[in-house]
């Protein structure tokens, strides 16, 4: 699908439905764009750090770049692999800013280790984390407005806090973008050679 | 200040940890940069205006504790975080000490490191916002270079803009050091004539005869080595304002002489014949009681009427106490441009001892006490010992010479406050023993000076 954002499972455990669908609903809705979900066939393995026993989510950013759909506007990898950069002790997700890779982690989502996940609870903080990241790759920076998707999340509290849509503020700039995205790809008129 | 203003630079030998720290910390809208050692992180930091530094303390060359030591002792505002692999107490020691923001193991915990850097920017804000404050509360106190929240002055300040505006002569009374000359400077500047020149002339500094010529100008051969006309101060002021300092000092023929200037707008050059016109605002001034002196004989009573136009006394130092923090912040801001001094302000307790101060020497004494602590001062905020005030003296305000005990008390007190009240060390200093040290502080009640840090009573006289 011509724009569509790719919302691709690339985690090891069986893609869970409900969870997807709930990303596709909460992208949709926030970026008023289509969203086509897909499992993937293969897995970025080489995103795997042996000595932290993390998943390297810079790698993964560049898997997911390097596979995207053709035409596909931007490509969503979501995964149950713990991230991290290597300067952080994990995160969440990451994305490139102005860019067209994002990935999620289910990992941290679900909450303490041990514990046993609430499968709804689970599914808003994945939708609001899945918004984030996407935002960044139209060029949202963080925001600090009351409840926006934007606001940071370095812990769960902060996940928690925050709703799964963009203030108005950021939804303007993500519209301005869009605008900017759809003057770029509007096929050029030749100038009337007799006009001066 | 906006994030976007909030400049970032990120120095690791590691290419993967500059690159996830400053995409991680862009996404918060803080401008970002990165440097790969020590050395192209200095040269960055003289180049560019960073907020925060986060550097990494082991790096080849010039490591992390070496890049603080140097941002610091040039860019003090610069919060520098310093990130390590493994924490130990030793080298987190270190890096507090040579003024590191916080330390940081490596890697860090998401939340940490969001909230360190937010609290370096909202407190680097409330810095800023302070200084904008400050320099705001400054104007509104401040009259060209007095400043200045007291009542005593604001009435100063006020008839003083007033007759700014006239072409009155001004007569300034006050103590030695209370800023005569700045007033009339200040005066001059609001005046029609500020664009025309200010002359000072100190009438005290010279004699009779050479005075008569600094003020009058001379014409060639009027006395032996006058060579050449010379334009006086009179001309050399012409169009603008001549300030005549400590004219209470002046000769009965030199009285007269200006007496003529003022009622005539003429000066005649010594071993001239021809006078020549003067457009000139004369503002004098003095530390004497002018009335009295014309009532002992000693100064004419038609030129204090001439003089006594409008006539501002401005307060001794002791009478605007309010005004020394004031003082304290304008005086540090000039003399750390003039003296290329990183300074910050002064120690509370430096604060409170200028306070108590008797001030014999008015403004112009605390400036040099704060020039001093300036020089002496080992970090960039002042202290109390950095002063050079000891606690109760007064520092010879009194009008007759101190006697033999009391210099002696004075120079006990001066002694225990520099051994900071060890008494075995200032009777080592003293090169007395303990016992007549205990004796004389006995004697003098110098104990409750030093366990109060406060002045004892000033002497009257």
């Amino acid at each position: 699908m011509k724009g569509a954002i790719a919302v691709w499972w690339i985690g090891a455990g069986r893609a869970e439905t409900p969870l997807l669908d709930g990303v596709r609903g909460s992208l949709e809705t926030e970026y008023r764009l289509p969203v086509r979900l897909h499992v993937a066939a293969d897995r970025p393995v080489d995103a795997y750090d042996v000595r932290r026993g993390q998943h390297a989510s810079a790698k993964i950013l560049s898997w997911l770049s390097g596979r995207a759909p053709a035409g596909s506007r931007r490509i969503l990898g979501v995964t149950d692999a713990d991230l991290f950069i290597p300067i952080l002790t994990f995160v969440f997700g990451e994305a490139e800013l102005h860019g067209h890779a994002a990935v999620v982690s289910t990992a941290r989502l679900a909450g303490l280790e041990g514990t046993m996940a609430d499968p709804e609870l689970l599914a808003i903080r994945l939708a609001k984390e899945c918004v984030h990241e996407v935002g960044h790759t139209f060029g949202l920076i963080h925001c600090r407005a009351p409840g926006c998707a934007m606001a940071r999340s370095a812990s769960l509290r902060d996940v928690d806090a925050k709703t799964g849509h963009l203030c108005a503020e950021c939804r303007e700039r993500f519209d301005d973008v869009l605008t900017k995205e759809a003057r770029r790809h509007e096929p050029q008129e030749h100038p009337h050679p007799d006009r001066r | 200040m906006s994030r976007k203003n909030t400049r970032i630079l990120i120095v690791d030998d590691e290419e993967i940890v500059r690159e996830s720290l400053s995409g991680w910390l862009e996404k918060d809208g803080y401008t970002l940069g990165t440097a790969p050692d020590g050395m192209s992180a200095l040269k960055a930091v003289d180049d560019g205006d960073w907020s925060i530094l986060v550097v990494d303390l082991k790096m080849p060359g010039i490591d992390g504790l070496e890049v603080l030591k140097r941002v610091k002792e040039k860019h003090a505002e610069v919060a520098i975080v310093i990130m390590t692999a493994f924490a130990t107490v030793d080298t987190a020691v270190r890096a507090m000490k040579l003024g590191a923001y916080d330390y940081i193991v490596k890697p860090f915990d998401p939340e940490e490191l969001t909230l360190m850097i937010q609290k370096i920017v909202g407190q680097q804000a409330l810095v800023r916002e302070n200084l904008i404050l400050r320099k705001a509360l400054r104007r509104e106190h401040r009259f060209h270079d007095i400043v200045s929240k007291s009542p005593l002055m604001r009435d100063v300040l006020e008839l003083s803009k007033t007759a700014a505006r006239s072409a009155s002569t001004i007569l300034i009374l006050g103590d030695s050091g209370t800023g005569k000359e700045i007033l009339a400077r200040a005066i001059h500047m609001e005046s029609p004539r500020a664009d025309k020149p200010f002359v000072a002339v100190s009438c005290a500094a010279l004699t009779e005869t050479l005075l008569e010529s600094e003020l009058f100008g001379y014409e060639k051969g009027a006395f032996t080595g006058a060579a050449g006309r010379r334009e006086g101060k009179f001309e050399a002021a012409s169009g603008g304002t001549l300030f005549l300092d400590e004219i209470g000092d002046i000769s009965p023929k030199l009285q007269l002489d200006l007496l003529r200037v003022l009622e005539e707008r003429r000066v005649t050059r010594v071993g001239g014949t021809e006078s020549v016109p003067v457009d000139v605002r004369i503002i004098a001034a003095t530390n004497r009681d002018l009335g009295k002196t014309v009532e002992e004989g000693k100064f004419r009573q038609d030129l204090y009427y001439r003089l006594n136009v409008i006539a501002i006394r401005l307060p001794r130092l002791t009478e605007r106490r309010e005004d020394i923090p004031l003082l304290v912040d304008h005086f540090l801001e000039h003399l750390g441009v003039e003296m290329s001094r990183d300074v910050e302000g002064i120690s509370a307790e430096a604060m409170a001892l200028l306070m108590a101060h008797d001030w014999p020497g008015n403004v112009r004494e605390l400036r040099n006490v704060l020039e001093r602590g300036l020089v002496v001062a080992k970090t960039p905020v002042i202290q109390a010992s950095d002063l050079g005030l000891v606690p109760g003296a007064s520092g010879g305000g009194s009008d007759r010479p101190a006697s033999l005990s009391e210099v002696e008390k004075r120079h006990i007190a001066a002694v225990l406050h520099h051994a900071g009240g060890n008494v075995s060390q200032a009777a080592r200093i003293l090169d007395i023993d303990r016992v007549t040290l205990y004796n004389k502080i006995r004697k003098f009640h110098l104990r409750d000076v030093e366990e109060h840090e406060t002045v004892a009573e000033p002497e009257k006289t």
